[in-house]
């Protein structure tokens, strides 16, 4: 069966994210005062056909130590898109 | 004898050619390696040239890591080879995992590309080896990813091991430490953000490269 993943890259927690802080800081000008916390990452969407959710998850996982995410500085979050589940990609 | 130097061109390279002019002027004879080869073919060195090889995709360096003369590379230098990554090759073998720590974006978020002042730090490179510690040398550089990074445990090994073979002195881009290159625990796989080639004539920004390309030639003869 065919798992839609969703797999989040963000900057590892205490680096430096220099762009989410020049958009954090360009905010207030436009107006949208008090947002805090602005961090840019990445976000990946693909399908993985696997006997399991927990197959899925697995291949996911190992994609994203191999290539998706440098583990020296990002970390990845995966999720399993249960509405696109079973539709390609 | 003269060595011959092996460049290996990715699809996006683009200091190949800039890299052997340096070194054939220097003595050495020069093969351009494609990412697709599966051998580095008895050379005496490998040089990691600068460019953007896979057009950056991903991360710089992240796809190049996968290219299939990566893994002669990796052999090269686990046999003590010499190999040498400049600028975008630094990314490549930082991807690679043959050397630590990671690249990222420019403290300021601008791409940089003017010379500054490195201070040569080690001499136990194949890169310094000519060179003497402590010697201020004026290099281009010209990256948007060039932000030396690394866990507190790695720093505090590198520094310690004197694994840090340049230093900024004026640390353009907010680099751990102001390191502008590094070493393996060997001494015989280095990266470096600035060109040495592009500083190895002086119709150019000076000739303060080619004191490490000479470095390579010396540690590719033996």
């Amino acid at each position: 069966m065919n798992y839609g993943i969703i797999v989040e890259i963000r900057s590892l927690a205490g680096l430096a994210d220099p762009e989410g802080l020049a958009i954090e800081r360009a905010l207030p000008s436009l107006g949208f005062d008090g947002v805090r916390g602005v961090h840019v990452g990445k976000v990946f969407r693909f399908s993985v056909e696997a006997p399991t959710e927990a197959v899925a998850r697995r291949t996911a996982e190992e994609m994203c130590e191999r290539l998706l995410a440098n583990p020296v500085i990002e970390r990845a979050e995966i999720r399993v898109d249960t509405e696109s589940a079973g539709a390609p990609a | 004898m003269t060595a011959e130097i092996g460049i290996v061109r990715f699809p996006g390279s683009n200091c190949e050619y800039d890299v052997a002019r340096v070194l054939e002027a220097l003595g050495a004879s020069t093969r351009i390696i494609w990412h697709g080869a599966e051998t580095v073919g008895g050379v005496g060195a490998v040089v990691i040239p600068g460019g953007f090889a896979h057009g950056d995709y991903l991360r710089p360096g992240a796809i190049a890591r996968f290219s299939p003369v990566m893994e002669a590379v990796a052999d090269f230098a686990a046999a003590g080879g010499p190999v040498v990554g400049i600028c975008n090759g630094f990314q490549v073998l930082t991807e690679a995992g043959m050397l630590p720590g990671a690249l990222t974006r420019n403290v300021g978020l601008r791409f940089i590309c003017r010379t500054v002042e490195c201070t040569v730090e080690s001499t136990s490179s194949v890169l310094t080896g000519r060179a003497l510690a402590g010697e201020v040398l004026r290099l281009p550089i010209n990256h948007y990813e060039g932000n030396y990074i690394c866990d507190p445990e790695t720093l505090d090994a590198i520094e310690a091991g004197g694994q840090v073979v340049l230093r900024y002195r004026d640390n353009p881009n907010g680099a751990l430490n102001a390191i502008a290159g590094v070493a393996n625990a060997t001494g015989n796989v280095v990266g470096i953000m600035p060109h040495p080639e592009r500083a190895s004539d002086p119709l150019g920004v000076g000739t303060d490269g080619v004191i490490l390309l000479e470095s390579l030639l010396a540690a590719a003869e033996t």
